[in-house]
């Protein structure tokens, strides 16, 4: 298994093991759960309650769906670890925490000291979205 | 004009640091080239093939003086001395080098602009109407809703890695100038009967190598629930559009899969639960962006006549000068299309004395134009004969627009790695072929892509020219009867391809065929619609030649 490099999460990681969203549906005790690109996210709303762990895999960085996926279950009031698994590069780390990643196990450790400044870089956002990061409009407008 | 605040201006200094950083990477290796590629394209740096190629952005087309003048400096700075206009109202320059790239968009961050989502498998530069702010027939200035959906969509991070790119029109008039419904959304923004403005959406249309013309999936979207809906039209593709086949992953291709009742079905379950998410700007931000695209103050009482006594003059005036909503004054586009020219090629110079006479004659206005064309939307009819001269002098005074010499080309095998064909050598070979004839012609839109890929609109052309590969060997396939606008339709294949004098041949007997056959006032596409493709067919394959 892949380890977690990143994690803004202060709670004690789950300890079960991630598994499929078809065996999900079957093991009603399983409290971690791995999408893959092609899964709905949204099969898994009516039993956020019950989830600690989400991974969410990304077989090729190209492949968005999970973003779709993440800010999704976020949306629906899912406070749970939400990790991003596979080929997780240092250029996507910001869009990945805007979605509602809040830990992340890439394939390849990446350079610490890179993905500190990745993370940083943009003092502001545009689109307001699961993150709580208000929006540049907000801002302009007093509503932040 | 649209004027960045400190907000916009740290968003596109922190794109330029953060660009320099990856360029750093890339340069001392820690990055592979195919881990850079997607973040230098959404940079709009393209590897091409005797160079990088660097494409800047012009949101919706329009330009002020002192950017027109950056980009004219850039080209000399760090290119040939000159730069290629495109048909997403873009520059592009095609001799950069990597390691400077970064001083480049430096640069173009001192005057408010970038390189940002100008490739990638995201939403580009959102184009619009050439004429904005400047025409009568429009229902509103349609920038301003262009200028909201550039900010929604920079750095959007839920759709930085979309199925395939994805392109954005936005117009405000029934007379289409922008070819939004061959865009992946078009917006059309309009009045109801109450009044009141909204947003009708266009999705799934497109060129490439299936083209669709984009159904209406919703006729009025209140214009304070816009960018929401768009979100939804975004998520629903992000999440369904295909990834098997980067041919079939354009949001054209889902919506025809699906039909467009149900991805219209699942974008308004979408919306639903995105009306509850607070993720739509206030108007009082729409209204901040408007007060930004009011009117010039335009001068009243001026002077409605104009001095058609030099004959060159006149011909250029009624090729080229439209109707300005304001008396007074008119819409100058300058053809970037001079006989036996590469469509859309402008040098440094020239680039810098548009910005002159924009400073001068047009409120600081320009814009690029669809059809890879200047315009200066504000000049004083008074000014008019000042303004024709020094276009001349310059080069930039051909009198052609929406004539067979207008051709809009991609830059073909010359410069593109995904080309099949050149696309340059033909169209300058027609433009000489019917320099002095192009008045006689009339309105004739032709359009040339050197591949599938379409960038050139063959699709969309009166007539569109498309070069294959054929074994080995560059073909020309003809194809008649496309349009864009109010009345977008798609070309048909006349039949067999030519080789490069072949294809200008047929061109030739294909407008001799209209010029036998039309009626009072045709256009070339007019007749063509009446008489049908056999007459053209006939003559073009014709044994003896014509």
């Amino acid at each position: 298994m892949v380890e977690t490099q990143l994690r803004f999460r202060d709670d004690e990681p789950a300890g079960d093991p991630a598994v499929t969203v078809d065996s999900f549906g079957e093991q009603t005790n399983a409290s971690a759960v791995r999408i893959e690109p092609g899964d709905d996210a949204r099969v898994l709303l009516p039993h956020l309650d019950r989830i600690r762990l989400v991974e969410v895999n990304f077989p090729v960085f190209g492949d968005g769906r999970g973003y779709s996926a993440a800010r999704i279950l976020r949306e629906a009031g899912y406070t749970g670890e939400l990790r991003a698994v596979g080929d997780v590069l240092i250029d996507q780390l910001a869009f990945l925490r805007r979605c509602g990643f809040d830990s992340f196990a890439p394939e390849h450790p990446l350079n610490a000291a890179d993905a500190e400044a990745a993370l940083a870089r943009y003092p502001e956002v545009y689109s307001p979205t699961v993150d709580g990061r208000p929006a540049i409009w907000a801002k302009r407008h007093g509503l932040a | 004009m649209y004027k960045y605040d400190s907000y916009d201006q740290a968003m596109v200094d922190a794109r330029v640091a953060e660009f320099r950083d990856q360029v750093r990477r890339r340069l001392d290796g820690s990055l592979a080239e195919e881990q850079f590629r997607p973040l230098r394209l959404m940079n709009g740096l393209y590897l091409q093939l005797h160079a990088y190629m660097l494409r800047v952005a012009v949101p919706y087309g329009t330009l002020n003086s002192a950017q027109m003048t950056m980009l004219g400096d850039i080209a000399d700075k760090y290119d040939r001395g000159y730069g290629h206009f495109t048909t997403r109202q873009n520059i592009q320059y095609n001799w950069i080098k990597l390691e400077e790239a970064p001083d480049i968009l430096a640069d173009l961050a001192k005057v408010e602009m970038h390189a940002i989502q100008t490739s990638g498998n995201c939403i580009r530069n959102t184009t619009s109407d050439q004429y904005a702010g400047a025409i009568a027939d429009e229902v509103v200035d349609p920038r301003p809703y262009a200028e909201l959906i550039r900010q929604w969509s920079t750095f959007h991070p839920e759709f930085s890695f979309l199925p395939r790119k994805f392109k954005m029109a936005v117009i405000a008039s029934d007379t289409d100038r922008a070819a939004m419904r061959l865009h992946d959304i078009g917006i059309q923004i309009v009045r109801n009967d109450a009044g009141e403005l909204g947003a009708a959406f266009y999705v799934g249309g497109g060129m490439g190598r299936t083209p669709m013309i984009a159904p209406c999936i919703n006729a009025f979207v209140p214009i304070d629930q816009m960018i929401t809906y768009s979100e939804a039209c975004l998520r629903v593709y992000n999440r369904h559009g295909r990834r098997d086949n980067k041919y079939k992953a354009r949001i054209k291709i889902l919506v025809h899969e699906l039909g467009k009742d149900e991805y219209t079905r699942q974008v308004e379950a979408e919306f639903a639960h995105l009306r509850t998410q607070n993720i739509e700007p206030p108007l009082a931000e729409l209204e901040r962006i408007k007060a930004q695209f009011a009117d010039p103050p335009f001068e009243i009482a001026l002077d409605e006549t104009v001095d058609r006594s030099d004959p060159d003059f006149a011909v250029w005036l009624d090729n080229n000068v439209q109707v300005h909503k304001a008396p007074g004054y008119a819409i100058v586009t300058i053809s970037l299309k001079p006989v036996g020219g590469i469509p859309g090629d402008a040098s440094a110079d020239q680039i810098r004395l548009m910005a002159r006479l924009a400073k001068r004659y047009s409120f600081d206005e320009l814009r690029v134009t669809h059809a890879q064309n200047i315009v200066l939307p504000h000049v004083r009819k008074a000014d008019l004969h000042a303004v024709w001269q020094q276009l001349d002098e310059a080069g930039l005074g051909t009198p052609n627009l929406d004539k067979i010499g207008d051709i809009i080309a991609c830059p073909g095998l010359d410069y593109c790695s995904l080309a099949n064909a050149r696309s340059i050598p033909v169209a300058q070979k027609i433009s000489e072929r019917f320099a002095g004839r192009e008045q006689e012609i009339g309105e004739l839109k032709l359009k040339i892509s050197g591949c599938i890929n379409a960038c050139g609109h063959h699709h969309a052309g009166h007539i569109g020219i498309l070069g294959v590969d054929r074994k080995g060997v560059e073909n020309y396939q003809l194809l008649l009867g496309g349009s864009e606008g109010a009345d977008t339709s798609l070309g048909t294949i006349t039949g067999p391809g030519f080789n490069e004098e072949g294809i200008v041949d047929a061109v030739e007997k294909a407008t001799s065929v209209y010029l036998a056959n039309r009626q009072d006032g045709e256009r070339f596409l007019d007749t063509y619609r009446r008489i049908g493709m056999a007459p053209f067919k006939d003559a073009i394959y014709a044994k003896d030649a014509v």
